[in-house]
């Protein structure tokens, strides 16, 4: 974990960069120190590899006060993208993704197999590429190799300052992704600085927002989303994102909530399920306790095929339960690739009905159309 | 025409004798100038690395360069004597502005993100000059190195006033005898000499220069 306590900054020129900063960089998690042009940022991020030393206050890695540790280790503990991507156009992608490897001196069999795999963790084939000198990649291509190099090494730390900032849309959107497939993968602490706010809601655990070298607020996007601190925030975030947030949030999962049901109770025979679920010509039921609690569904597919026995033998489990007090947005996040039917359950596990899937998912479109028409 | 044919004759027959002047020649413009990569690039390096030093390095060889050749010569005679040595010498002085200042202008060019890079990834300051540094100042060097060429054949053609050989030995004595065919058999060679420099280097320049465009 990295640690900035009551931190100053002042340039040799007397200009006060940073005033009583205090944050709290979270580990395995993706940081965004975000703010306008000119905030601190890049003044941040590099007083923890001591790029810049602070004037006073004090940074902590792993609770070690970093003034005290030698520059060279500590950022070669700590993988760097900087601003401007900053490959070396005299070497080849082998030799400036194996940059630190090398420093480090491991050994050659070693850097070779780490900078195969990280040009394929990021599509780029290693024998098209290896060989070949920045000046002979495309943009996106380039930043993927900054990216890489600052990973080569296995740093607990990754920072990095703008590293998608120079690309088109399209292919910036692409890098995101592939950041954020990437951390699941190797769940670095990543401070990420940028200026674009949706960047930072899509990627970011954690977000620091400063303003004129101090820090102004933290916190999941959520928590940005849903309580901005002062106007500041609001206006920085923008009202359009604040909105559509809202216009989620305020969406109440009542609404969405199918009570016109077909109950069965978990004793009957299945023959007697099955005409009632032909009856009421519907696929599924949801199967219930004597005292209404929720027990199961059930299906008319496997009610057909075993007519005989107690409808006990073809109870299954729901893939997914949700209770009618759930927000919209969690239920939102569990839903992806659920296919049957959702029993919505009150707080005492009765019974109230089914999500209807359609039904939100019909608000949600007309949502995201308004906003994209908006923006 | 008739003059050509002369010369033509003249060269043919001396050939042997020629092409050791020329040979002598090239052999004291490439020790000065490989003493003066031995002293110019540390020098440069030092330079663009202490920046008080800077003013001072680039002033004394820039004064270097001023005082006239026949000059410098005569003067280093005094030191070190007749022949081939001094003239080296006198040719390592003068080549020393170009190496200096472009070894020095070379290393300061670095852009300064990559010497972020450099430094953020951990790379001592010996480090960042021998990975970063100097590489990437290889084709400003370059370009000095083929400036000094041209320069230091053009100045070796005065060697033979104290005492050396090369192609000036033809010009002069072609001078003191009156003998347009004897200059000009020294003076052909001598260009030659600096035009085919001033190609190769300008290739080898060229193929430094092509990575580098980041
Ligand atoms: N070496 C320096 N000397 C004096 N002032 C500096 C120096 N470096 C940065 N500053 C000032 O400190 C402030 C913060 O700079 P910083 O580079 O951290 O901003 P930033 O938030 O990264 O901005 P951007 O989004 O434009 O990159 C700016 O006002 C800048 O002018
Ligand atoms: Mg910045």
């Amino acid at each position: 974990m990295i640690e900035l306590k009551n931190v100053n900054k002042i340039y040799n020129d007397g200009f006060q960069a940073l005033t009583k900063v205090n944050v709290e960089f979270q580990e395995g998690k993706i940081n965004v120190l975000i703010g306008p042009s000119g905030c601190g940022k890049t003044t941040t991020m590099k007083l923890l590899n001591r790029l810049v030393d602070y004037t006073d206050g004090e940074v902590y890695f792993n609770g070690k006060k970093i003034k005290e540790m030698n520059p060279i280790e500590l950022r070669r503990q700590m993988g760097f993208v900087i601003q401007n991507i900053g490959l070396f156009p005299h070497m080849t992608i082998f030799n400036n993704v194996a940059t630190v490897p090398k420093l480090l001196k491991w050994d050659k069999d070693r850097i070779k197999k780490r900078v195969i795999e990280l040009l394929e963790m990021v599509n780029l084939d290693p024998n098209t590429y290896m060989n070949r000198y920045p000046s002979e990649l495309s943009g996106g291509q380039q930043q993927r190799i900054g990216v890489i190099r600052a990973l080569a090494a296995e740093p607990s730390t990754i920072l990095m300052d703008e590293p998608f900032s120079a690309l088109d849309p399209i292919s910036r959107e692409q890098l995101q992704d592939e950041l954020l497939r990437l951390q699941t993968e190797i769940n670095k602490t990543i401070i990420f600085v940028t200026h674009d706010m949706d960047e930072a809601l899509k990627i970011a655990d954690n977000i620091v927002l400063m303003k004129d070298g101090k820090v102004v607020q933290q916190g999941s996007p959520d928590s940005l989303l849903s309580n901005p601190a002062n106007d500041f925030v609001k206006e920085f975030i923008g009202e359009k994102r604040l909105n559509s947030n809202n216009q989620l949030n305020d969406l109440s999962l009542a609404n969405y909530i199918n009570k016109d049901i077909l109950l069965v109770q978990s004793d009957i025979r299945i023959e007697k399920a099955t005409s009632s679920l032909i009856e009421r010509k519907v696929s599924s039921a949801v199967v219930i306790n004597e005292d209404e609690t929720y027990n199961g569904i059930v299906s008319l597919y496997d009610a057909i095929e075993n007519n005989s026995s107690e409808i006990n033998s073809i109870i299954k489990k729901a893939s997914l339960i949700i209770y009618e007090n759930d927000k919209v947005s969690t239920v939102l996040e569990k839903i992806e690739g659920i296919h049957d039917i959702v029993p919505v359950l009150s707080k005492e596990d009765i019974v109230v009905g089914l999500l209807s899937v359609d039904k939100l998912f019909a608000t949600l479109h007309h949502l995201t159309e308004y906003k994209r028409g908006e923006i | 025409m008739e003059f050509i044919m002369e010369l033509g004759q003249y060269m043919i027959a001396n050939y042997q004798e020629l092409l050791n002047l020329a040979w002598e020649h090239i052999l004291m413009v490439a020790y000065g100038i490989g003493l003066a990569l031995l002293i110019g690039v540390p020098l440069g390096v030092i330079a663009a690395k202490v920046n008080w030093l800077a003013p001072i390095i680039l002033s004394l060889v820039n004064i270097l360069q001023l005082i006239p050749s026949l000059a410098m010569l005569a003067l280093l005679m005094l030191y070190f004597g007749f022949g081939f040595k001094t003239v080296v010498i006198g040719l390592l002085f003068y080549s020393l502005l170009p190496i200096v200042r472009n070894t020095y202008v070379g290393i300061k060019e670095v852009d300064e993100s990559i010497i972020e890079a450099g430094v953020g990834n951990g790379m001592t300051p010996l480090q960042l000059l021998y990975k970063i540094q100097f590489p990437l100042s290889i084709p400003f060097l370059m370009a000095g190195i083929r400036l000094a060429a041209v320069i230091a054949i053009s100045v070796a053609t005065i060697g033979p006033y104290i005492g050396a050989g090369g192609l000036g030995k033809e010009i002069i004595s072609g001078i003191s005898l009156q003998s347009d065919v004897k200059i000009y058999a020294g003076a052909i060679p001598a260009t030659i000499i600096a035009i085919l420099a001033d190609f190769i280097l300008g290739k080898v320049e060229q193929k430094s220069k092509k990575r580098m465009a980041a």
